[in-house]
């Protein structure tokens, strides 16, 4: 179990330097930052003095050594748009973010689990027919128009929720916080279960077809036969037996539902960091380009550590 | 009084091509403390008169007609709540794979605890108290501990026992045994039928004991019914069908075992109901252009081979635990022998195939084929020449042939590989094969799950014979067959040494299997050889306490009919 848990810590080490690897090589190949920086009245020696001060003049080595050491202290550069530290920027966004992140999650496995387990359960019910078909519909849809049909609905017609942004928040030392207002909630309704619907669909087909796998097995059978209550097969027996390819894909979805919330941050207008990096992109400012790649796949790679330790805590199999 | 009374029972699965009847005007009863053996080859219905007793049978399937009595009171036609308040209770069930019924999620003490709360309302700790005292009644040692383990830490044999207990949890009157030594070594076998038969005595539980194997029937049950295609053919006590049966189905049964104590020159098939047992092995011969040459030295020889697997991985490679699965085996087979090897699961007698095909790398150690290395994977020439001359046919018919690949190309795989031929000639060669084996050269166009047990395993004869090869290796050919099917493989096998002078490899868990087809033995234990003999001497005159050991626990047999065997 020990030399496992190594193992995977090791793994991950691995892959975040070749992310770093990457995100560091967009500072030398993707355009050249100087011309952007300054203007067209620029001279030889401003471009000298910019270049020597944002560390571009050293060699290739000594500039990735230095941009690993500074990341693994928290300094992820300088925004060459705004001015400021990337770090600092990022801090300002992530809580957005996160929270619409936290959300559609919760949104997603609560919703999802259940409604597998109850279409699993209820094969052939007229209700598990119809949540089944419809939920082909949100398979199909792209999120960006799920998002602005939502928007004309509950937002343009009937007028109960914001269409955009975040509403009130609170500051909580540096951390703002929209669970703490009503409006902020509100808020977070609409892109929440914009950005979940996918994943919902998903986890919800995955818990529907793994569960079917299950009962179907002996020991589902021989619980039967020993006259255990239905409530105990299914929620006892089967249910704990279909999380564990469950927690996988739900693992791998969390994370993109950070990663891709750009989308839905772009419809609502929500001041979270995949709205930064696409004002990044536009602007080629590539400190922050860096450190949301970094970010990105940190959480990835941390997501996918709690997945491999959750893996063990639930099938003791995997413990010898 | 009469625990459970079964008169006229009809099951049907309606289905768009017509009702299918899966069991019709079946009559068995149980007496307190008897155990009754219920008996016939799959599909026979077995199976589903369990189902129908505990009202589990899976839709669309449901009772037809007659009627189910449980100490003389209707259970059939129950409804759902007052069926579990019986299932379990007073009529419990033991599967045939212990590594499936048990859920692996959970402890053994929280499956056992969780059950004998529901049936005898006890607290907790009583629960517990209770669970410990029943894993210690069906042997299993150390209970206390044993209780907060997981399944996966139990052998096969001690799952078995934990589901004997959970069926015990209840202290029920009737148990439905559906085949429940089927997957377990013989020695394992012996304990748990024992096992089952103390607790008839000792309880008066009434057992139903469902099978395949006649030895198992032979030594263990007090009454026998006997069922071909969904209807009794034949019922009475053991040994009056046994010794003296009147149908012809059962007589095609009971001449199909293998004996223990005689070798027969052939096993006998009085067929039955019209299936088709053609084996072609005059037209095989014809055009078999192999003639094995060699005949004074070994055909194969291997030498001291060794193999280990890592069960434990640390990252310092010094950490790691390794099992032993073979351990420094050497050996001669001779052209034209049948080569046996016997041992228990675990014993390391299917890795030696594997060594010896390749399909594992060698550790240590060397394969020689008609006098050249064929275990260093550098002389590349002698490799490619060694797979076409040997061959292999695996224990499970379902999954050693692709499901997804039609019978054509399954049969001609190994044809093309060796590029031995191609086109319409190759269509024809597996067209022809089909017709040998008997199964016809539309089989051609099918795919595997069109075919039962027996006549996938044909399919695995024809592929083997493709390439023509001098060395077969037979990796327990018939253990997941009917006794039927079985004898029927066998004789194919024979045929093949017989007529083909085909060496081959044969390795089974089944002694008297081995005594009818082996002409020499070596009996195996924990990856080493212990004893290599020939056959009939290995038998008469056991060296070893381990093989003395094996013979005992064979089925007996007594007092089984001796028509139509060919001594």
């Amino acid at each position: 179990m020990f030399s496992f848990l190594i193992r995977r810590v090791l793994q991950a080490g691995l892959v975040l330097l070749i992310v770093g690897f990457v995100a560091f090589s967009m500072f030398n190949f993707v355009g050249d930052p100087i011309d952007n920086m300054l203007g067209t009245e620029r001279t030889q020696a401003d471009i000298d003095r910019l270049r020597a001060q944002l560390g571009l003049d050293q060699t290739f080595v000594v500039q990735y050594w230095k941009f690993l050491a500074n990341a693994v202290d928290g300094n992820l550069g300088v925004s060459y748009r705004q001015g400021r530290p990337v770090a600092e920027i990022i801090a300002e966004r992530a809580p957005a973010t996160l929270e619409l992140a936290t959300v559609s999650a919760l949104f997603a496995v609560g919703v999802g689990v259940l409604l597998g387990i109850y279409t699993a359960i209820r094969r052939d019910g007229l209700v598990s027919h119809i949540i089944m078909s419809v939920s082909l519909i949100g398979v199909s849809l792209p999120t960006f128009l799920i998002g602005i049909l939502l928007i004309y609905l509950f937002s343009v017609e009937l007028d109960w929720l914001p269409s955009f942004g975040r509403g009130e928040v609170t500051d909580l030392g540096g951390w703002t916080t929209g669970f703490l207002t009503s409006s902020g909630l509100k808020a977070l309704i609409l892109p929440g279960i914009t950005l979940g619907l996918f994943q919902m669909t998903l986890i919800m087909r995955l818990v529907r077809s793994e569960m079917l796998e299950v009962l179907r097995q002996d020991y589902i059978r021989f619980a039967r036969a020993r006259g255990l209550s239905e409530k105990a097969i299914n929620f006892r027996h089967a249910l704990k037996n279909t999380l564990v390819p469950v927690i996988t894909v739900t693992g791998l979805q969390l994370g993109s539902i950070i990663a891709f919330a750009i989308i839905t941050e772009s419809v609502f207008q929500w001041p979270g960091v995949g709205l930064l990096f696409i004002n990044a992109v536009q602007f080629v400012d590539i400190p922050v380009m860096a450190a949301y790649l970094m970010l990105i796949s940190v959480m990835f790679v941390t997501i996918n550590l709690i997945v491999d330790i959750l893996y063990v805590a639930i099938d003791p199999r995997l413990r010898s | 009084m009469t625990l459970l009374h079964i008169k006229d029972l009809t099951v049907e699965y309606p289905s768009r091509h017509g009702v299918f009847k899966a069991v019709s005007g079946v009559n068995l009863t149980v007496e307190p403390g008897e155990i009754h053996g219920l008996v016939g080859e799959s599909g026979a219905g077995k199976s589903t008169i369990g189902a129908a007793i505990m009202g589990l049978l899976e839709r669309p399937g449901h009772i037809s007609g007659g009627t189910i009595a449980f100490k003389s009171k209707m259970i059939n036609g129950l409804d759902a709540t007052a069926m579990q308040g019986l299932r379990g209770k007073q009529i419990s069930m033991i599967f045939q794979d212990p590594l499936t019924s048990l859920n692996p999620l959970l402890t053994v003490g929280e499956q056992l605890i969780e059950t004998i709360s529901l049936h005898l309302g006890l607290s907790r700790d009583a629960a517990r108290q209770r669970a410990t005292e029943l894993l210690d009644r069906v042997g299993i040692p150390d209970p206390a501990l044993r209780l907060r383990q997981y399944p996966h830490q139990f052998s096969g044999g001690m799952r078995q026992r934990v589901v004997i207990a959970l069926a015990l949890c209840s202290e029920p009157d009737v148990i439905f045994a559906d085949e429940p030594t089927t997957a377990l070594d013989v020695a394992v076998q012996a304990q748990i039928l024992d096992l089952i038969k103390d607790l008839a005595q000792e309880r008066q539980v009434g057992v139903i004991l469902v099978t395949h194997d006649m030895g198992v029937i032979a030594d263990t049950t007090d009454r026998v019914t006997v069922m071909y295609r969904g209807k009794v053919v034949e019922s009475g006590t053991t040994a009056q069908v046994m010794s003296a049966p009147n149908h012809k189905y059962t007589k095609s049964l009971i001449a199909a075992v293998p004996r223990p104590k005689i070798k027969l020159k052939r096993f006998s098939q009085i067929s039955y109901g019209g299936r088709d047992t053609r084996f072609a092995i005059e037209d095989i011969a014809r055009n078999w252009n192999r003639v094995e040459t060699l005949l004074d030295r070994p055909l194969l020889r291997v030498k001291h081979l060794e193999k280990k697997f890592p069960i434990a991985k640390s990252i310092f490679p010094g950490r790691s635990t390794y099992l032993t699965a073979v351990d420094g085996i050497s050996f001669d087979i001779m052209p034209g022998e049948v080569f046996g090897v016997v041992g228990e699961s675990g014993s390391g007698k299917s890795t030696i195939a594997r060594l010896i095909s390749g399909l594992y790398p060698l550790d240590k150690g060397e394969v020689e084929f008609a006098g050249q290395i064929v275990s260093d994977p550098r002389k590349s020439e002698a490799v490619a020449q060694f797979r076409r001359d040997i061959q292999m046919i695996f224990q499970d018919p379902y999954s050693s042939l692709n499901p997804r690949l039609r019978v054509l190309d399954i049969i001609a795989e190994p044809i093309r590989h060796h590029k031995i031929l191609n086109g319409a000639a190759l269509t024809k060669r597996v067209h022809e094969l089909l017709e040998q084996v008997g199964l016809g050269a539309a089989a051609a166009a099918k795919f595997p799950h069109e075919f039962s047990g027996g006549q996938r395993q044909r399919i695995s004869i024809a592929r083997a014979l493709a390439t023509q090869p001098r060395f077969l290796i037979c990796d327990e050919p018939t253990s997941a067959l009917d006794v039927s099917i079985q004898a029927q493989i066998l004789n194919i096998l024979k045929d093949l040494q017989e007529h083909l002078g085909l060496t081959m490899l044969f390795i089974s868990h089944d002694l008297p299997v081995v005594r009818q087809m082996c002409d020499r033995v070596a009996v195996m234990q924990k990856g080493r050889l212990l004893e290599l003999q020939d056959t009939e001497t290995l038998f008469a005159n056991p060296q070893t306490d381990y093989t003395k050991e094996l013979l005992t626990l064979m089925p007996h047999l007594e007092g089984l009919s001796d028509e139509g065997l060919e001594i």
